[in-house]
């Protein structure tokens, strides 16, 4: 089995002990993992501000990068969102897209879905909050979205279990957005930092000592409110926690 | 400053810190009612997928179910009139109060209304029109907008509601008692209803096989407005009709639940025709609908029931209010209304929206409403309505991006050098990111070059 990692762009320049987390997690279960050097950016910042049609090249690029693997992983629910869901208007009945389109997971959806591990053999003795990024939650459908009234799942907190006395908190409100949004940080930058922050004071609140999930996105957003505000928590991409690597 | 700008009107709603997590917790409460409601129902998905295609299918044969309407309701002795705007709309009530001599009108809440500005309308031509629904009231008398489609008043608290009586209805200035305001605007709306010549109501659902429509609320005084007074003119968008008294079960069973988390509303009052000896007009208006009919994209929009469930989850529309909005109906479904009928004035509508997706998984009737803000924005790039500074850094990160050897290079050269540089260099004011957050701390190397370094040759 060939995996092609697939590292958005900003955690490839901010985040490599991420990165290097979620490869060294699927190197765990002996697949074939292999980065392609030439891979950039998957255009959704881009895309998400109205800008879709100005990036059909690295959308072309991405299928052209990943096109040859037996599957696509990546520690990012929302660039896998972006694959799956936004390029279809630049490829009608594309056979390499089909392919993609199929084959991209996000990293605990893999793990979870397709490798179905039962057993991690690590160790994280803290108290964990978990943030459902809302395209992992939502699009991709990771865990179930407190609205719809179908049965509970939820495939982030399943893996995370595994995890060796780790105790996981309960929210007030498990699957609130953290305001991030892509250029919506920016653009709608009151309403976003009001987001955050309450994101935040519901970790606090439920004595969380660790903020975590599939998008590092969402939690750089956290990550940088924290800071700036000095708050007890401790930010980590859940692929850090799954391999052990903290 | 344009007024129309969400992000201006956001930053003043939220300036105010504690009335804004008073209002995200007031509307958070009815989203958790809404939860506790629609989980009591172990078919609830099943109803919110046979509402939406009910709703499709009439809106595909529109055309069709409005004339088996108008037909079956003239059986019934109730005048039909269409109106293809709003000036039509409040033109043809004008005349008809004018015809029945009537100088006082009582109105229960319609956002059609709303949208066609009716009151201003009416009063300059010298009729007295009254809101009867709480809220409604307490707007109307502040000389405000409805902030929400069904709770019009939430961005007040009972202070602001006490100051506004003690000016307009003399009640005691330091009284905010819930109680007590309510029997004060009771009993002055009592006069009211006593004294009108005609009511207006809105419409919920207009059943084109019977010819009658439904007014959901919860005080009653839609049905008090259609039947003290003589006259009842129900005021309708084309989008209300369903087809038969048989789907109504459906949309009943999803509205209230979905609105406020109660199993179904106070009153469900059916009208079909006037009371003894009265009239009962129904007006039906297009403005601006049609064009949704024939767009792939927003068409769904149309579908709308209006419960405000999607503005209850919004989290954007929970911490900056609805007067942000600007739009007649705010939140998800009022930005992607506006954003569609006039994309210029509303552009800044769908990007008050994270994409989280939770308006489209409450939707009673399954509107996709993120997709269609996300459409929105592709729509304003195509059109050239975004700003230049947008599409031109947009452009640019892409030609970056195709570019992997220099796009390495210059995060690099970022990586390296902002390290050193002085705290007021980097939190300089047009970093905006950096106005309430730190900037990640910049590592010493990428993945791309540890992966080269340690992991390539594995």
């Amino acid at each position: 089995m060939k995996v092609g990692l697939f590292i958005p762009c900003f955690m490839n320049e901010l985040y490599p002990k991420s990165c290097v987390a979620t490869l060294k997690l699927l190197k765990k279960f002996d697949l074939d993992v292999e980065y392609p050097m030439q891979q950039t950016c998957c255009g959704q910042a881009m895309a998400n501000s109205g800008c879709s049609k100005d990036m059909k090249s690295l959308a072309y690029k991405f299928v052209d990068t990943f096109k040859k693997y037996d599957y696509i992983v990546a520690p990012s629910a929302s660039c896998v969102t972006m694959v799956k869901e936004h390029y279809e208007p630049f490829f009608h009945y594309n056979e390499d897209y089909n392919k993609v389109k199929v084959s991209i997971y996000e990293v605990c959806e893999f793990l979870h879905d397709v490798l179905k591990i039962e057993k991690l053999n690590v160790k994280f003795p803290y108290k964990v909050g978990l943030h459902n990024s809302c395209h992992g939650h939502r699009t991709l459908r990771l865990g179930s979205a407190s609205e719809l009234n179908i049965p509970y799942n939820n495939k982030l907190k399943n893996l995370l279990n595994l995890v060796e006395e780790i105790e996981i908190i309960e929210l007030q409100r498990e699957d609130e957005c953290c305001g991030f949004g892509g250029t919506f940080s920016v653009s709608e930058e009151d309403i976003s930092i009001a987001m955050g922050k309450d994101r935040i004071a519901d970790h606090l609140n439920s004595k969380a000592e660790v903020i975590t999930g599939a998008d590092m996105s969402c939690l750089m957003h956290m990550e940088g409110i924290i800071k700036r505000d000095k708050k007890p928590l401790r930010v980590m991409h859940i692929t850090e926690i799954l391999a052990g690597e903290f | 400053m344009s007024l129309y700008n969400h992000p201006l009107k956001a930053k003043e709603f939220v300036r105010n810190d504690e009335r804004m997590h008073w209002h995200d917790k007031a509307l958070w409460f009815v989203r958790e009612k809404r939860d506790l409601a629609s989980k009591s129902i172990p078919e609830w998905e099943k109803l919110r997928t046979y509402a939406a295609q009910i709703k499709s299918h009439t809106m595909a044969n529109l055309d069709k179910y409005l004339l088996e309407f108008e037909a079956n309701a003239k059986k019934r002795g109730i005048k039909v009139h269409f109106a293809k705007d709003a000036k039509e709309h409040n033109e043809i009530v004008y005349k008809i109060l004018k015809e029945n001599r009537v100088e006082k009108v009582v109105k229960s809440k319609s956002m059609l209304t709303e949208e066609c500005r009716l009151n201003p309308f009416l009063e300059k031509r010298g009729i007295e029109v009254v809101d009867t629904d709480l809220g409604e009231r307490i707007v109307q008398l502040r000389k405000e907008t409805p902030s929400h489609i069904v709770l019009p008043a939430i961005h007040l608290k009972k202070e602001d509601v006490a100051k506004t009586f003690h000016e307009k209805i003399g009640t005691d200035e330091d009284n905010s008692d819930p109680s007590y305001l309510t029997n004060a605007a009771r009993e002055n709306l009592r006069q009211k209803f006593l004294n009108a010549q005609a009511g207006i109501t809105g419409v919920n659902f207009a059943v084109a096989k019977t010819g009658g429509v439904v007014v959901c609320t919860n005080e009653g005084n839609a049905d008090m407005g259609a039947t003290l007074p003589k006259l009842h003119i129900a005021c309708m968008g084309i989008e209300k009709i369903i087809p038969r008294a048989e789907d109504l079960g459906v949309f009943t069973r999803l509205l209230a639940r979905s609105a406020t988390g109660q199993p179904i509303t106070s009153y469900t009052s059916h009208f079909h025709s006037s009371v003894e000896n009265g009239e009962m007009h129904i007006v039906i208006v297009d403005n601006k609908r049609t064009p949704f009919l024939q767009s792939n994209s927003y068409k769904n929009a149309l579908n709308c029931i209006r419960c405000g469930a999607c503005m209850n989850t919004c989290p954007v529309y929970r911490r900056s209010g609805g007067h942000s909005y600007d739009y007649v109906i705010p939140g998800p479904i009022g930005s992607t209304l506006g954003s569609f009928r006039d994309p210029k004035i509303y552009k800044t509508l769908s990007f008050a929206c994270s994409l989280c997706g939770s308006c489209s998984n409450v939707c009673p009737v399954k509107i996709d409403l993120d997709s269609q803000l996300y459409t929105h924005r592709q729509d304003l790039r195509e059109k050239n309505i975004i700003s230049n500074k947008k599409r031109v850094t947009m452009q640019f990160a892409v030609w970056l991006m195709n570019r992997p050897l220099l796009f390495s290079f210059i995060s690099k050269l970022a990586r390296k050098t902002i390290p050193l540089l002085p705290k007021a260099v980097i939190y300089n004011k047009y970093n905006i990111w950096g106005k309430h957050r730190d900037i990640p701390q910049m590592p010493a190397k990428s993945f791309k070059e540890i992966y080269k370094e340690e992991f390539k040759n594995d």
